[in-house]
């Protein structure tokens, strides 16, 4: 009878779908242990955030203060464990993101639990299903210890919705001990979706040859399709597009409507990232890339000739 | 300054993984083993530092059964100094994993813990963060840079996190995970293989730690998941258009 916490990760005064993601998960497990669903929300002037949260019918917890104005592992962690301790929590859930990923494994070694990581399936209250070896392997895994860590692969469950009875929010404050300073954030900005979010994605690798390419031909496909732009891990570590744009095995898995693969050979750590999608498109001069062999629709073609000329159709088809 | 710096020895990420005939592990035999890229960008970031940093020894440490001393070898091929193999043939979860690291470490002392940001065959992504709270010392994952101050009490890092480069300052000693960027490692050389045979490789086998390694997590079953199937080949953009329009109607 434990319930569940979810971690809710935010970002500019908002929950990313991968929370809402998360929180699916959550209350899924929390049917199953026959516990409540509870919200975590930590940070600085996040009153807004919370009550918005307690309209997905949670009850939610809120910690604010100064010290976790910015996301740190061992700050984050020290909040965390406390409150798992207050509410008799049997599982925490984040999400498999950049900070879930850094976060979930410091909580669970904090309560010397067991941690599932980066999960796809939920079988009962400690048994899950994640990818191993770039996804070429799935694991079912049992979790033998309460309590334990759970963190949500972004595109394995629905987003949660508004609705149901509004939860109550109650603050907290847990001590928050650390010595981890934030520095800086260099972000990088974009109007185009969030990886993550989008339903098409336009990924670039090797094949465009510069980060010029990129501006000057994926970048208009990009907003004619109204797509969130991504890259293989080759184009990023040419240099070509930052970091974030990475989709594979190391980077973001992403599984939008219709993902546009443009000059990208398809290494296996590639296809970890973006084979659930549910339309794949390969563009690629060489008709023997392994891109082929997960593309719904190939097209062998000079991605220099063929890229344009595909922006335009797709400008023509949307002014029809 | 010392550092220490974990290696894991893993099937190569190219080779193919089959499942064994009882869904348990998958089939070990006739694969080529290399230590897990992620953990040869930390030992490269370690050597980068005994370069600069005089007096710095570059320790590193495996956890695995004896056939992982070809990995820990090949790190000190590359450079490194000494290494540790904690015998144990058991597949240990996380946890232990963090857990027998400690001890390790209680003993060694480090100032820097070096780590690949995951291992590439169960891609967890957790023992370095396990550690690193297990210890109490601050972490710093994901790096894309460090850089060691003058008087190599901190470390400021530059983190690849989601929406752009994140940079944290960390009193050391602390533990630093390595992401795919931080650096390109070097090929160890002939005469540092000639010199690596002589290097101090110390093997522990892992009931003399002491440490409780009980899994929290064990592993039910593993399967292969159905394979996607190659759709069809379009003859032009045009064509490409109609389909995703009219057939697949994602535009």
């Amino acid at each position: 009878m434990g319930n569940v916490l979810l971690i809710a990760e935010h970002s500019h005064g908002k929950f990313p779908k991968t929370t809402l993601v998360g929180l699916t998960a959550a209350k899924e497990l929390a049917s199953k242990t026959g516990g409540t669903c509870i919200g975590l929300v930590l940070g600085q002037g996040v009153d807004a955030l919370a009550g918005e949260l307690a309209e997905y019918g949670v009850n939610v917890v809120a910690v604010d203060a100064a010290p976790l104005a910015h996301y740190v592992a061992d700050a984050y962690t020290s909040a965390i464990a406390e409150i798992v301790a207050q509410k008799g929590v049997e599982v925490v859930v984040g999400t498999a993101t950049a900070m879930g990923k850094d976060l979930l494994p410091r909580v669970a070694a904090r309560l010397d639990a067991g941690i599932a990581p980066d999960i796809t399936g939920i079988v009962d209250a400690r048994t899950f299903q994640r990818p191993m070896w770039a996804g070429n392997l799935i694991a079912t895994i049992a979790v033998e210890s309460t309590p334990r860590v759970v963190s949500v692969r972004s595109t394995a469950f629905d987003a949660a919705a508004k609705g149901g009875a509004k939860g109550t929010v109650e603050k907290a404050s847990p001590a928050v001990t650390g010595t981890t300073k934030f520095i800086s954030f260099n972000e990088t900005k974009s109007d185009r979706p969030v990886l993550t979010e989008a339903s098409i994605v336009c990924s670039g690798g090797r094949g465009l040859k510069s980060g010029e390419n990129f501006t000057t031909y994926l970048e208009p496909l990009c907003d004619a399709l109204g797509a969130a732009m991504g890259a293989s891990r080759a184009a990023v570590d040419a240099g070509f597009v930052p970091n974030d744009l990475q989709v594979g095995q190391t980077g973001k898995v992403v599984a939008p409507t219709l993902y546009v693969a443009v000059g990208i050979s398809g290494a296996i750590q590639h296809l970890a990232g973006m084979k659930d999608s549910k339309v794949i498109v390969a563009i690629n001069k060489d008709e023997e890339a392994p891109i082929f062999q997960v593309a719904d629709y190939g097209l062998v073609a000079d991605l220099f000739k063929a890229v344009p000329e595909l922006t335009e159709e797709i400008k023509k088809l949307k002014h029809a | 300054m010392k550092i220490l710096v974990t290696v894991k020895r893993v099937p190569d990420p190219e080779s193919t993984l089959k499942v064994n005939a009882e869904g348990t592990g998958f089939v070990k035999d006739n694969l080529k083993w290399v230590v897990n890229p992620f953990d040869e960008i930390a030992i490269e970031e370690g050597l980068r530092i005994k370069e600069k940093v005089s007096g710095t020894e570059v320790v590193l440490v495996s956890i695995g059964d004896k056939a992982a001393q070809e990995q820990l070898r090949t790190g000190l091929a590359m450079g490194a100094d000494r290494a540790v193999l904690v015998l144990s043939d058991a597949e240990l979860d996380p946890l232990a994993v963090a857990k027998v690291l400690r001890k390790v470490i209680e003993t060694e002392k480090p100032d820097l813990v070096l780590m690949g940001k995951q291992a590439i065959d169960d891609d967890s992504n957790c023992a370095g963060q396990m550690l690193a709270e297990l210890l109490g010392w601050p972490q710093a994952t994901f790096a894309s840079e460090l850089k060691l101050a003058a008087d190599a009490k901190s470390a400021q890092v530059t983190r690849e996190v989601d929406g752009g480069l994140e940079t944290l300052e960390v009193p050391l000693p602390a533990v630093v995970t390595a992401d795919l960027r931080l650096n390109e490692p070097r090929y160890a050389s002939l005469p540092g293989i000639m010199k690596a045979r002589k290097k101090e490789l110390k093997e522990i086998p892992i009931a003399e730690l002491g440490v409780d390694t009980t899994p929290r997590v064990k592993t039910v079953k593993l399967a292969t998941p159905p394979k996607r199937q190659a759709g069809r080949k379009v003859e032009s953009v045009q064509e490409l258009v109609r389909v995703l329009h009219e057939e697949a109607k994602v535009i």
